[in-house]
């Protein structure tokens, strides 16, 4: 007797986010920690050579397979996260804070200040990131620094605008200004209630941020761009590796899906944590 | 709206003057002698150090100097390559049209993938595997991408040449390689699009006219996402920049993502500079043009 | 399923009654246009299953006004677009009768809905700015039903024009080139209503269609839908305004909770209501005069030629006026009237072009913010929508608090407002609409102020909490002597509160005096015709 007259659309949107998802994502990134942190506990030397096994295949003893000196190329994946990490992790740092910085003097400053710096910042990201990287490393010669400064540098102009914008929606939001009913001074006024609203979700940016870095850093360092063979940096790696493609696909590949699945699990970290953050405020 | 379009072209024009000083600010902040730093790894003779100390006015004020850098900018003048030993414009003009071919290449195929994902997503299991599917793509490194395609159709397949620009299917790997990324974010942000403008009352309204709903989808639906899906014009150009850079690269082709990269790793300084003042200069063009698409897709916006 | 289904029904038992006895078989036009029994739509959310409609029975013949009337959250939407197959996504659409034109709609498919839509039945919906395609042209939004529905023979061009007249819309051709933001309120929801006049459809479903609109406006909308009665339209009203609905309806539906607890002929529901909830509706909706008793007292804030110029608009022109303690002050006005912007100097959010205001004898505007502040905490605002007023990151402990002297208890207040203290440690976003209001009451009332300046304070919210959060208000007063500047555009909220009202218009006070006197004899032409466009209940018992 009963009819179904319209598909029940909204129900699917939150088939595609399972939990389960999550929950592989934030062991995957423990595991990623752990490799930077105490890399030995995981693998063993990613430097050793082999000259009777190269370029072998993924087997029992090698998981990844090895590469065409014969090294290991999971303990080099394992080995390589601590400079991901410690490269985007830095390179984070340096947006985060220079963004922080200037997206809110633009946002609670003088309209001078505003114009001035919202200009700098919409001519720096007038160039693609990859370009500004690559400028930056042109000047200051190729590096480990040089190139968390070019990544961290090509990441400033995201986190001031949304900084900046998100300042200025507080700033005028209703309970700002209803604040000023109290006599809430205004020094007062931005330290209760500007700055937590507005740096409220900035750790959340900060973590899918760290994905967008470590896309970054490995495509600089596959062009060469950053530390140099035989560090077990993952571009670099790749880049080592890739020659040997139509032999052994696993010295190149395989260290490319870890880095895939490193940058999509911050993403998916990173979403749920915007939705739980959000959460608390809508339930 | 003619205003509209002046203050924007206006806009543009201030966004790539600070650019250029930008660019040229960055030359002089490079540590070691200015000569120096133009040289790179070319050769190091006093002719040629003269020949630079007057192209770029070393021996004038410095104001002199940034402003002759301006107005060579202006003309179209690059500058010259010394590790070349050719004109910059030369260099880059070589390189423009294989790059071109890609990009366009690239784009098509990425918006094409995206408006035919985003309206397939209307069925729940193509919107479950594709919204998967551009998570990885998104989150996978252009060369990586590239990587796999050419161990899968080229060497296990052989479909395609490894590598080269001589012929059309040499052109399909590395187009469908820089496309992805592009086709996985305008598939988010036109589904996202689709999803809100379906969900909007006069989405009800035209259902209750009798408008099937793909006529409510194309009718109606479509226009509201292409709006956001147009403030990623300028994100795709960087994209497809970054593409150019690595997937020329990965593939062995031609263009001025190698010349870019040579230029770097050389040291060579004006050609460095030219390439970044240029794709300014493009992603400000195409900035203004998703504005005056703005424009024309939403009556709102205009002011008459 | 079919037998327990309808002996659950037995609720809207009086719809079956007076449906036959009035206008029902005597009807020339045949048989019934809609007949559903037992209606229940569920909705299937993502965590939880939501009954919107819980087993009505609905039935309208040709050519009669039935009206559905109910609170959000009612079911009275939902019904209503369940007859067109549009409940809406994740609903679930059961009943033990659906005939929809003569026709059993259960078992069709979505082409045989769509042969329904629009060409069977129009849907008007609340707010055309909206409700229109925003990017395409009025013209081109009644040419897409023609082209579906529309007879042949006239050119589209001519059909619009005609539709466009029918519904009183001047220069048709002008405005069909026109899009939706271009039009006034009043245009914009007259080109809506002729779009869904265009594919001549027997029935025309009006949900809230005049909700968005301004008293005048609203007025103008209603005297068209009459005139399409007039013309044989059948309609079906849907409000959740009793008084807009009394106007027009032959019969009368009260929904709450997914079931119509009271329905019969108009007059008859409304001179002898039996539901109580029903009762409360009427009495929300004929206004109550809350009695008062307070003498004013001195003056607390006074305004002198208040002006404000906004670029090259002048935003309030010339505007005088003085509060004195213990009084409540109506400031009337339709949107864009400058009643706001009043609302801002006297609140020293703006400072005024010239002019001045004085608060507690005191000058309060021309002088920087730091000379305010000492006296800032006896002026206090209750906003329209208090959530966007909270700090969303604050509990509503902390929120309230921060209005009190530091270590008060914060739940003496909330228990004056009416609120239990286990609301204290919610977010603002998990409360309803009312218990917002009341802690934005809570907050407004703490600091013990002299003034409070409420803007708009109940017109987001229904009619029955409305009426609860007035009564909150005209209790503060009395016991506190705290005077009350009350911004509205509903001149029954005034004329039930307040004690002297302010007409405004294009930013002039154009008519001021006791309540009584303005509502009783109107001197200004304005005032007469906002007060002709109020509707009105008409009780005939």
């Amino acid at each position: 007797m009963s009819i179904m007259l319209t598909r029940p659309r909204a129900a699917i949107r939150t088939l595609r986010r399972p939990r389960i998802g999550v929950g592989l994502a934030v062991i995957f990134l423990a595991l990623a920690l752990t490799a930077a942190l105490r890399p030995s506990l995981l693998a063993g030397d990613p430097l050793a050579a082999d000259p009777l096994h190269v370029l072998e295949a993924p087997s029992a003893l090698h998981w990844f397979g090895t590469d065409q000196l014969g090294r290991d190329v999971f303990f080099r994946v394992v080995h390589g996260a601590r400079h991901s990490l410690v490269i985007s992790v830095a390179a984070i740092g340096i947006s985060v804070g220079v963004g922080i910085l200037i997206g809110l003097t633009a946002g609670l400053g003088h309209r001078v200040a505003d114009e001035a710096l919202s200009r700098s910042v919409d001519a720096l990201s007038a160039f693609p990131l990859i370009l500004l990287a690559l400028l930056f490393i042109a000047i200051a010669g190729i590096g480990t620094t040089s190139l968390i400064v070019a990544i961290g540098v090509a990441l400033v102009p995201h986190f001031a605008r949304v900084v900046r914008a998100q300042t200025f929606v507080v700033r005028r939001a209703a309970y700002v200004t209803h604040a000023v009913s109290f006599g809430t001074s205004k020094t007062r006024l931005v330290v209760r209630h500007v700055l937590p609203n507005v740096l409220g979700p900035v750790p959340v940016l900060a973590v899918i941020g760290l994905g967008e870095a470590i896309l970054l850093a490995a495509g600089l360092s596959f062009l060469g761009m950053g530390p140099q063979p035989p560090s077990p940096e993952w571009g670099a790696m790749i880049s080592e590796s890739r020659g040997y493609l139509h032999i052994a696909w696993w010295a190149s590949i395989l260290p490319g899906a870890v880095v895939t699945a490193t940058i999509i699990s911050l993403t998916v970290t990173g979403r749920f944590l915007q939705r739980r953050f959000e959460g608390r405020e809508t339930v | 709206m003619t205003r509209a379009i002046l203050r924007r072209v206006g806009a543009g024009a201030l966004v790539l003057w600070a650019a250029a000083t930008a660019a040229y600010l960055a030359l002089l902040a490079a540590p070691g002698d200015i000569v120096d730093t133009i040289i790179g790894d070319g050769a190091d003779t006093p002719v040629i150090r003269a020949q630079i100390i007057r192209e770029w006015h070393l021996d004038s004020p410095p104001v002199v100097q940034y402003l002759g850098y301006l107005a060579r900018a202006v003309t179209g003048d690059l500058g010259r390559s010394y590790l070349l030993q050719r004109p910059v414009a030369e260099v880059i003009g070589g390189q423009l049209a294989p790059t071109l071919r890609l990009a366009a290449a690239a784009a098509v195929f990425g918006l094409l993938l995206a408006l035919v994902l985003a309206v397939a997503a209307r069925r729940p299991w193509v919107r479950r595997l594709s919204s998967t599917a551009e998570l990885v793509v998104v989150s996978t490194p252009p060369f990586l991408i590239g990587i796999v395609l050419l161990s899968l159709f080229s060497f296990r397949l052989g479909w395609f040449p490894v590598s080269g620009d001589r012929t059309v299917a040499a052109l399909v790997l590395p187009a469908i390689t820089m496309g992805l990324p592009i086709a996985g974010t305008l598939a988010q942000v036109l589904r996202d699009g689709l999803d809100r403008a379906l969900d909007e009352p006069f989405a009800v309204t035209a259902r209750a006219r009798g408008l099937r709903e793909s006529a409510v989808l194309v009718r109606h639906a479509l226009r509201h996402a292409l709006l956001p899906a147009v403030t990623m014009l300028g994100w795709s150009f960087g994209v497809l920049v970054a593409g150019t850079v690595i997937i020329e690269n990965v593939y062995g082709r031609p263009g001025l993502g190698q010349v870019t990269l040579q230029a770097v790793s050389g040291g060579d300084m004006p050609v460095v500079l030219a390439v970044v003042v240029l794709s300014a200069a493009a992603f400000v063009l195409i900035n203004t043009c998703a504005d005056l698409a703005y424009l024309i897709i939403d009556p709102r916006l205009r002011r008459s | 399923m079919t037998e327990t289904a309808q002996a659950a029904a037995s609720g809207p038992g009086r719809d079956d009654e007076a449906a036959p006895s009035g206008t029902g078989e005597s009807a020339p036009a045949g048989p019934a246009l809609v007949r559903v029994e037992d209606l229940r739509v569920t909705f299937h959310l993502p965590r939880r299953t939501v009954a919107a409609v819980r087993g009505i029975d609905l039935t309208i013949e040709p050519g009669e006004c039935v009206a559905i009337v109910g609170e959000s959250g009612s079911g009275k939407s939902v019904t209503a677009r369940s007859l067109v197959g549009l409940a809406g996504p994740g609903a679930r659409v059961e009943a033990a009768r659906f005939e929809v034109a003569g026709r059993d709609v259960r078992r069709f498919a979505p082409r045989d809905w769509r042969r329904l839509r629009g060409g069977f039945a129009g849907l008007v919906l609340q707010d055309a700015l909206v409700s229109l395609d925003p990017l395409r042209t009025v013209g081109a939004e009644i040419g897409e039903v023609l082209r579906v529905h529309g007879p042949s023979g006239l050119s589209r061009t001519a059909q619009v024009r005609r539709l466009l007249e029918e519904v009183h819309v001047p220069e048709p051709d002008r405005r069909a080139r026109q899009y939706p933001h271009q039009l006034s309120g009043g245009l914009r929801q007259r080109s809506l209503i002729a779009s869904a006049l265009a594919g001549g459809p027997r029935l025309l479903i009006a949900d809230e269609p005049t909700t968005a609109l301004d008293a005048t406006v609203q007025a103008q909308i209603l005297t068209l839908l009459a005139e399409r009665r007039e013309a044989g339209e059948t309609l079906l009203l849907i409000s959740h305004d009793l008084a807009v609905v009394s106007r027009l309806a032959d019969r009368v539906l009260v929904m709450k909770d997914g079931r119509v607890v009271e329905a019969g002929a108009t007059p008859v529901l409304l001179g002898a209501a039996e539901h109580p909830y029903t009762t409360t509706l009427i009495a929300a909706a004929s206004g109550r005069r809350r009695v008062t008793t307070v003498e004013p007292g001195q003056v607390v804030a006074e305004a002198t030629a208040l002006r404000k110029v906004y670029a090259d608009r002048t935003v309030v022109r010339d505007v005088d006026l003085s509060i004195r303690r213990g009084e409540i002050v109506g400031l009337v006005g339709e949107s864009g009237s400058g009643k706001t912007t009043v609302a801002q100097l006297l609140f020293g959010l703006v400072e005024p072009t010239s002019g001045s205001v004085d608060f507690e004898g005191q000058r309060f505007s021309g002088i920087p913010e730091r000379a305010r502040r000492p006296v800032r905490r006896r002026l206090q605002l209750i906003a329209q929508d208090p959530l966007s007023a909270f700090d969303p990151r604050w509990t509503v402990r902390r929120i309230v608090a921060e209005a009190l002297p530091r270590g008060a208890a914060v739940a003496p207040i909330l228990e004056r407002v009416g609120l239990g203290e286990e609301l204290l440690d919610r977010y603002p976003r998990q409360l309803s609409g009312g218990q917002r209001q009341r802690v934005a009451i809570a907050r407004a009332i703490a600091p013990r102020p002299s003034l409070i300046i409420c803007d708009e304070p109940v017109s987001a919210l229904d009619v029955s909490v409305a009426a609860q959060v007035l009564d909150l208000l005209v209790d503060i007063r009395e016991k506190d002597g705290t005077a009350l500047l009350f911004i509205s555009h509903d001149l029954g909220v005034i004329r039930d509160l307040a004690d002297r009202v302010l007409v405004m218009h294009d930013g002039r006070v154009v008519e001021q005096g006791p309540v009584r006197s303005v509502f009783d004899h109107a001197g200004h032409p304005y005032t007469r015709r906002l007060l002709a466009a109020v509707p009105k209940l008409e009780v005939f018992a």
